[in-house]
């Protein structure tokens, strides 16, 4: 049992994770599951750029459907309506993405908990508002069709699932090794102290403004790209992609998981997007599940399967070695920051 | 002139309703300082409650409104029993995720048991009443004097009952209310009843001018926030005249600047306060 889960933590189990990523394709039992599993990778991004300000940074941020929007709209519009490539277009929507982030940053990150809540809610709402009445920029309700999927310089063909499926795992695994980069950096510690209090970090002299604008740029940046990527893929997108109901998904994606964890958002889109596709039928009303399902984790799971499952494994090492602790302790430093940030 | 007037009037009619659903959000902040996000559903809930006592069992109207009123009220003490009691003492993310849970179920559920069709809600008050060159339906009128008199009836209650003046007491200080031997649990369900009920009867009032349909509470509620914070969380009067404010600012700007971006004017107007004074307008201190 121990071992099982010290292999589940241990940075092997990630190099185990990415060969099954890879050998996916192979093993799938149709290219229908492998587009579903690129379409979960690509809400996994967006995922883990919420985790940034909402998990590390203790932020509810519910306009991030928006800044996704934001990002696929960017691909959508440059490409159709300019005649833009497709990368030139990804660049300038991860761009935009941090652009308006910042602006939005930096007039609600002065705001606290609930104002923050309720002022990016609006931005959200304002977002979807534009793209489905700025008709002569977006095509209003229309959406966009026939985007131009990302061009392989003759080398792969990206509208095949299969190549656009290996793209897509790509800028995940970019994503999440970013992610454990900055969260076992000065910056990541920082953004902890944060959101375990604004007060305190700010007596250890944190800036906290700039500090949140960062985190904040981030993840838009993250739900930018995402989005550009989910253009690339589908290739027709309509304004109900800023509803606040995707935002309302990816919250989800990351409670199940594990807020504020390495892993979590992974699992948590993985996990959720599967059980959805096994129950083809209940899409639609998905949310009568998923709505009790966030309530009954905020209540009893606040941590998530991989915060919890971290938790757990702590309480358990430190119970059965008190003699090691100490040695543990400095040993499992890697694995230690995960656990603390459940 | 008359056109001014004529969307004051409107205006009017718009802020009335809006009040009425911040006032039960204003309510539900003071006493537990959790933005209630399912608000918005409980309003849409009483909505189609109200449309399905009219609609299917052919009762009068403002039957159809009590009872809409009373089964969200009951609704809503159970979101507080359920969902926000278990939650006081867990960290401020939380309650608002929680809150949307119940919100998405919500809409979930009644677009699966009634569909997701539009729905226009029957008013036994069809006349159009003419002032001058004013025009005034009577179901308009039936809204601001409705909305009107049960704010001053709630007014009347918090302050003129024991139990109301508890709701206050726990508003404005919730240690001094313990101290003093006020029950907490009595007082949040009391509030969440109240929000409840002046969310149904706000809706069954408004639904007759506008649509049912499972979406109908997105815009009510957010602009129920964006008043609250404009009059300054937990405050009562700030909700009235906050919701006069954006009623007043959504019927002119759409008459006068553009009527497709109407919806637009009050997330602006917020972002616009908010930019100048982060802690709202009417908020007395640092929060």
């Amino acid at each position: 049992m121990d071992r099982v889960m010290n292999f589940l933590a241990s940075p092997a189990m990630k190099v185990v994770l990415l060969v099954a990523a890879i050998l996916f394709p192979w093993v799938a039992a149709s290219e229908y599951q492998i587009y579903v599993m690129a379409l979960a990778f690509v809400w996994a991004i967006a995922v883990y750029g919420l985790n940034i300000i909402t998990g590390y940074c203790g932020q509810l941020n519910l306009a991030h459907g928006g800044f996704f929007a934001i990002g696929a709209y960017a691909v959508g519009l440059l490409t159709v309506d300019y005649g833009w490539a497709f990368w030139p277009a990804f660049i300038a929507a991860g761009v935009l993405g941090a652009f308006f982030g910042f602006l939005v940053g930096v007039v609600s990150l002065r705001l606290k908990e609930h104002y923050f809540a309720i002022f990016t809610l609006c931005v959200g709402f304002i977002i979807y508002l534009l793209i489905e009445k700025w008709e002569e920029l977006t095509h209003g309700t229309l959406g966009v069709i026939s985007i131009a999927p990302p061009e392989g310089f003759g080398l792969v063909d990206f509208t095949e699932t299969i190549p656009f499926y290996y793209l897509v795992l790509f800028f995940l695994v970019l994503a999440i090794w970013l992610i454990s980069r900055i969260s076992r950096s000065l910056v990541g510690r920082t953004f902890l102290a944060i959101r375990i209090s604004d007060d305190l970090a700010q007596s250890l002299g944190i800036n906290l403004m700039r500090n949140k604008v960062l985190a904040f740029v981030l993840s838009t940046t993250y739900a930018g790209l995402a989005g550009a990527l989910l253009a690339g893929v589908v290739r027709f997108i309509g304004p109900d992609l800023a509803e606040i109901t995707h935002t309302f998904d990816v919250i989800t994606y990351l409670l199940v998981g594990g807020i504020g964890t390495l892993m979590g958002p992974l699992v948590g889109t993985l996990l959720i997007t599967w059980i959805t596709q096994a129950v083809q039928s209940f899409e639609e009303y998905r949310m009568i599940v998923f709505g009790p399902l966030l309530v009954v984790l905020v209540i009893f799971m606040p941590k998530g399967i991989v915060g919890t499952f971290l938790t757990w494994r702590g309480r358990r090492l430190a119970s059965k070695a008190p003699a090691r602790r100490a040695e543990s302790r400095v040993g499992d430093s890697s694995d230690g920051n995960q656990g603390e940030a459940g | 002139m008359d056109a001014f007037l004529q969307q004051a009037l409107n205006g009017l009619t718009l802020g009335s309703i809006y009040g009425l659903v911040a006032l039960g959000l204003t309510l539900v902040y003071g006493i537990l300082h959790v933005p209630n996000f399912a608000h918005g559903a409980l309003y849409m809930v009483g909505a189609y409650i109200s449309y399905f006592i009219m609609v299917e069992h052919g009762l009068n109207y403002w039957v159809a409104m009590l009872g809409a009123g009373l089964v969200v009220a009951l609704l809503s003490v159970l979101c507080e029993r359920l969902v926000f009691h278990p939650l006081r003492h867990a960290p401020p993310i939380h309650d608002k995720i929680a809150a949307i849970g119940i919100l998405l179920f919500l809409e979930a559920l009644v677009q699966m048991h009634w569909g997701a069709d539009f729905r226009r809600m029957p008013t036994p008050y069809t006349e159009i009443f003419h002032f001058g060159s004013l025009t005034l339906p009577a179901q308009r009128l039936l809204i601001i004097v409705g909305a009107f008199s049960l704010m001053g009836a709630l007014h009347l209650y918090l302050k003129k009952t024991m139990t109301g003046s508890t709701i206050i007491a726990m508003a404005q200080n919730r240690e001094g209310a313990f101290l003093v031997g006020i029950d907490a649990n009595r007082v949040a369900m009391m509030t969440f009843a109240i929000a409840g009920f002046l969310a149904a009867v706000g809706a069954t009032l408004f639904a007759p001018i506008n649509l049912v349909y499972p979406a109908m509470g997105h815009l009510v509620i957010m602009k129920a926030f964006v008043i609250i914070i404009l009059g300054g969380m937990g405050s009562i009067p700030g909700a009235i005249v906050g919701g006069l404010i954006i009623g007043f600012a959504e019927a002119l700007g759409g008459y006068y600047l553009s009527g497709t971006y109407k919806d637009l004017i009050a997330f602006v107007l917020l972002v616009a306060i908010l930019s100048i004074k982060p802690t709202g307008l009417f908020t007395k201190g640092v929060r």
